[in-house]
């Protein structure tokens, strides 16, 4: 269009000069490709997460001294004396999500719960951004407080003889109150999202507060409770800094969680910390572990997902 | 306008045949257009000729389609999900959904003023100065926000305050720029979604005479539920109703004097009088 | 009640089974104690996260605060030249006083560094106290230890560092911030890390804002969600949000300090630099960007999502062009949104540490970094590496780090908070 003025002329019908066809846009073209490359481009992280992961743990496997049956047949875990079994990094991680989900789990319910059936708006503006301040603060920095006061604690409430400096309890203690703030978040949206005629229809029927939030309000938002409950536990293994500090640094087969033991995080910090040359076997290694994290993480991420798809309630 | 136009009296309804005469007697017009929603037919067969320079109004039942045939004259419906056209609508001769035609160039046509209100969070002066400087507007943009703001009947109220944000006017006001914002763009047609439902009386009026001034230089395509508005400011009338499978259809187009005063079928008399379901 | 038991009695063949009378309200009685039971755990539990963040923080300022006491090689006051104390000598005295008690090979080379002639007296000086007085932490404590059990700690020390000298100290400074690097906790900062992290996160911003906003765009704006390869995008956002960080440094240090190692060591620039390596910023940021891209994305997609249909038909209505929409209507009205959920994803761009250790800070580094291909320490780095020391002093440097960084954070946040309410009030009155 040219000004008003040869507008005036199109104005009154004249079909021969009019002329509605498509013109080739190149900005439009070229920003839309760009675009899509700029969606595209967490496609290729993910190829290149499953690539790398996969190619290095090919190479490790494929080391004459190595193979599956070890890797999941033994305790012991020493990849520069031969030592291959992965048992010990996974039951300090499994010691660990669980200590973290024994805290974070009744805690993040119970806020959750707390805020979406009995908290007033008073209560809501404070305990909400004391938890966003909670999930901001740098993991490392929890890591220090793991290890600087949630250690002594432990220590000096069970006895210095049971409590070693690195344990477990302590990082998992932590961890679980990392999490909390996730957990509350997500199920409080479950909670939230219950309609309240379902909680006047209780109340009607003589029900107390309690009554209708455990037995109404909860079963009904069920499945947003569990997910949330599964993406904490997803995070609580793939947490690192506060394992790798608070935990204990070398693979120990234990169930106690007192004692030393390193996570499968804390051992892929720990050895790529150090002068890691490429190639090696050490190299190799932490990516077999890597991708036996990535493929938990991954699977409870889907879980999660299913769930929410599969239980949804739908109230219209 | 000086140009003489013939005026069309009788009915439209099955006139078949595009006629891609372009004689300017047409602004615009629908033939054998139906259009879906996903599986749902929304409007089926609609056959029209909306004439140029003229007031038409579409009236109808709640969900018989008003605005989704609306929306098919400047393709809207295009940014919808799953909306599909058959049939045509020819624009001065060319058929608007030919794959071929760019649906921008139509709109910059085909205005279009919506139900509600809605300026961009701008300035006043920027809400009218937008459309046509993206549509390559070159001449004097003061001069040319101040002629639009005038046909929209803006000027006095908003001439100390065009840096003002567009948000701060009353909703008549804001109607009025939208329809300002619409002209500015020197398009062809004007369709305009029920553009006073959501204004009191004294808006409505305004809005209604500024059509009137507007339909000498424009045709004007006004989706009304108000049957004397209709009556008041339109030329011609197209009465939609449903069918059985809630589609709607094209029941009766005519002078708006004959539809409202002799209407030609039953069901168009009984919801002009109000004894519609 | 009452009402309701007669009524069912007559039609129910279960009447009678219903409670009434005093049984019942015993029964409401206990159901409503057991109400209160519950509504106080509920609130306990919420105390607890309340209880968290303040033993969180209290224990970080415990440990920035709080008596030292130094034992020093050599007594300053030894040092005094005519009864004028050390620190008010002026430099030419100074001199003659580090050449006399350090290795006449460690003077030559400091000369060589930087010739003492054109050096400050406050360098000299600092050399001095480095090299000569070697001031050592012997034992610190916390602030509360230290306003609370003042006595005890002075007997204390008296008793298991005699000739110690004990002070207050704190251990933020400005000379902390300011410093780089040290092996000495007295005389180290966090400089280096503090230009490593700005660093860092520059090139994370760079990388990841318009990615995600421009990915945010297309799947909002462009994308037909029935295309399979739209909703794989999605889906694979999503499940990207979750993936542990620590998986992203590996992904980092296998292609980017690895596989592009000519290009992120700077090794393209300098015509094949074999010295250097594919551990610099440039690969920390990039490997921090595709860890906060689906954050970024995630957000922009809900704000673009919350931006009212009736905007963009205006634009259309207008004869816009899809883009033109976007870029003039969609975008600002979205852009707080955007904004702030790309602050909030780089403040964990900032606080992430696991992935720097794999892609590979460096341990000790004391200059500052000087563009994307230097070697970086950031700061979660550098609080990491204090708080794996066990000597108590790195802990107090450590708690230090944390309050620069936690500072840091909050100002991040703030301007996020701040920005946010400018943007709303400009398009009010626009
Ligand atoms: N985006 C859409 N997706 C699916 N169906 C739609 C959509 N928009 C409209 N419809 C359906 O198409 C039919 C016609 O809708 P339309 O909005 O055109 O009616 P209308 O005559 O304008 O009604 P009203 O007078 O209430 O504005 C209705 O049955 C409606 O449910
Ligand atoms: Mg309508």
């Amino acid at each position: 269009m040219s000004g008003g003025d040869s507008q005036a002329h199109s104005m009154v019908g004249g079909g021969p000069e009019l002329d509605l066809r498509r013109k080739p846009r190149f900005t439009e073209t070229i920003i839309r490709v760009f675009l899509f490359l700029c969606g595209a481009i967490s496609i290729l992280t993910t190829v290149g997460i499953v690539f790398v992961l996969g190619r290095e743990s090919l190479l490790f496997f494929a080391n004459e001294e190595v193979n599956l049956l070890k890797f999941f047949g033994e305790t012991e875990w020493q990849p520069a004396i031969g030592w291959f079994g992965i048992w010990p990094l996974i039951t300090a991680t499994f010691m660990v999500s669980v200590i973290a989900m024994l805290v974070a789990l009744p805690l993040g319910l119970f806020i959750a719960i707390y805020l979406s059936e009995y908290a007033g708006q008073r209560a809501r503006s404070i305990v909400k951004p004391i938890l966003e301040v909670l999930a901001g603060i740098p993991t490392v920095v929890y890591g220090y407080f793991a290890l600087t006061l949630m250690t002594p604690l432990l220590r000096t409430m069970l006895g210095r003889d049971l409590v070693e400096i690195y344990n477990t309890a302590s990082a998992g203690i932590v961890v679980g109150i990392l999490v909390i703030p996730l957990v509350s978040s997500m199920s409080e949206d479950a909670l939230s999202a219950v309609p309240g005629s379902l909680r006047q229809a209780s109340y009607g029927l003589g029900a107390t507060r309690l009554e209708t939030a455990l037995r109404i309000v909860l079963p009904a938002a069920l499945s947003g409770v569990a997910a949330a409950f599964i993406v904490a536990i997803s995070r609580a293994i793939g947490e690192t800094m506060i394992v790798a500090i608070a935990a204990g640094a070398g693979p120990n087969f234990t169930f106690s969680p007192f004692q030393a033991a390193e996570t499968m995080t804390g051992h892929i910090v720990r050895i790529s910390g150090g002068d890691l040359s490429y190639d090696s076997i050490d190299y190799n290694s932490i990516f077999a572990i890597g991708l036996m994290l990535f493929l938990m993480t991954l699977g409870l991420n889907f879980l999660s997902q299913w769930i929410v798809r599969r239980f949804r309630e739908e109230y219209e | 306008m000086t140009i003489a136009i013939e005026r069309p009296t009788q009915a439209q309804i099955g006139s078949s045949g595009a006629s891609a005469n372009g004689n300017g007697r047409y602004a615009i017009e629908a033939d054998a257009m139906s259009v879906f929603y996903g599986d749902f037919c929304a409007v089926r067969e609609v056959r029209m000729k909306v004439p140029t320079n003229k007031i038409t109004a579409i009236i109808g039942p709640s969900g018989c389609g008003k605005s989704t045939v609306l929306r098919c004259f400047n393709r809207m419906n295009d940014l919808i999900a799953g909306a599909r056209i058959e049939g045509e609508v020819l624009f001065q001769g060319h058929n608007i959904y030919d794959a071929e035609v760019d649906p921008v160039e139509v709109r910059r046509r085909i205005g279009m003023v919506f139900q509600k209100a809605n300026p961009f969070p701008k300035s006043i002066y920027e809400n009218v100065a937008w459309g046509t400087r993206i549509n390559g507007f070159r001449g004097d943009m003061d001069e040319m926000v101040e002629r639009a703001l005038r046909s929209a009947a803006l000027w006095e109220e908003v001439k100390d305050k065009l840096q003002q944000s567009a948000l701060g006017l009353s909703g008549g006001q804001q109607q009025r720029l939208c329809i300002a914002r619409a002209i500015a763009v020197e398009p062809e047609i004007i369709l305009m979604d029920e553009p006073a439902s959501a204004l009191d009386p004294i808006a409505t009026l305004r809005i209604e005479d500024l059509m009137k001034e507007l339909s000498e230089k424009y045709t004007i395509i006004v989706v009304t539920h108000n049957m004397q508005q209709a009556a008041r400011i339109s030329d011609f009338t197209a009465f939609f109703s449903v069918d059985d499978n809630r589609s709607g259809h094209l029941i009766e187009f005519d002078d708006t004097e004959k539809v409202f005063t002799n209407p030609g079928q039953k069901s168009t008399e009984d919801y002009i009088t109000g004894r519609f379901g | 009640m009452m009402a309701l038991q007669s009524s069912q009695r007559a039609s129910d063949p279960a009447a009678g089974f219903m409670p009434s009378g005093e049984t019942y309200h015993g029964q409401v009685r206990t159901r409503r104690r057991r109400g209160r039971v519950w509504a106080l755990i509920f609130q306990a539990a919420m105390l607890s996260g309340v209880i968290a963040l303040c033993a969180l923080l209290l224990s970080i300022v415990n440990r920035s605060f709080g008596y030292v006491a130094i034992v020093n090689e050599i007594d300053p006051a030894e040092l005094a030249v005519d009864g004028v104390p050390l620190n008010e000598l002026p430099k030419e005295k100074l001199v003659p006083i580090l050449e006399a008690n350090i290795s006449s090979g460690l003077m030559r080379r400091y000369e060589h560094d930087m010739p003492f002639a054109e050096r400050s007296r406050e360098n000299v000086h600092g050399l001095i106290l480095e090299r000569v007085v070697e001031p050592q932490v012997e034992a610190s404590w916390g602030l509360f230890d230290s306003v609370f059990a003042r006595g005890s700690i002075m007997a204390e020390a008296e008793e298991r560092f005699p000739g110690s000298e004990v002070y207050f100290r704190s251990w933020l400074t400005a000379s902390f911030i300011s410093k780089s690097q040290s092996s000495e906790p007295l005389r180290t900062g966090v400089r280096t890390a503090i230009f490593g992290s700005l660093w860092v996160v520059f090139i994370t911003i760079v990388f990841s804002f318009p990615v995600g906003v421009g990915a945010a765009i297309y799947l909002e704006e462009y994308a037909h969600k029935e295309r399979f390869l739209n909703r794989l995008i999605q889906t694979n956002i999503n499940n990207l949000a979750g993936v542990p960080s620590i998986i992203y440094g590996m992904l980092g240090l296998a292609i980017f300090v690895r596989i592009m190692e000519f290009v992120t060591s700077g090794a393209f620039l300098s015509g094949g630099d074999t010295t250097a390596n594919g551990r610099t910023i440039i690969s920390a940021g990039l490997t921090l960007g595709l860890l906060i891209l689906p954050l970024i994305i995630i957000n922009g997609q809900e704000a673009i999502r919350a931006v009212p249909s009736s905007l963009r038909q205006a634009g259309f209505g207008l004869g816009a062009t899809h883009w033109q929409v976007i870029w003039h209507h969609v975008l600002p009205s979205a852009m707080p949104g955007v904004l702030t959920g790309t602050i909030l994803a780089v403040s964990r761009a900032i606080g992430e540490t696991a992935p720097l250790v794999v892609v590979g800070a460096s341990t000790f580094i004391a200059m500052d970094p000087n563009g994307p291909f230097s070697k970086f320490t950031v700061l979660p780095i550098q609080i990491y590496q204090w708080t794996s020391r066990p000597q108590d002093e790195f802990r107090n440097l450590a708690a230090a780090a944390i309050l620069v960084l936690l500072v840091i954070l909050l100002a991040l946040n703030a301007s996020a908070v701040l920005l946010r309410n400018r943007f709303n009030r400009n398009r009010a009155n626009a």
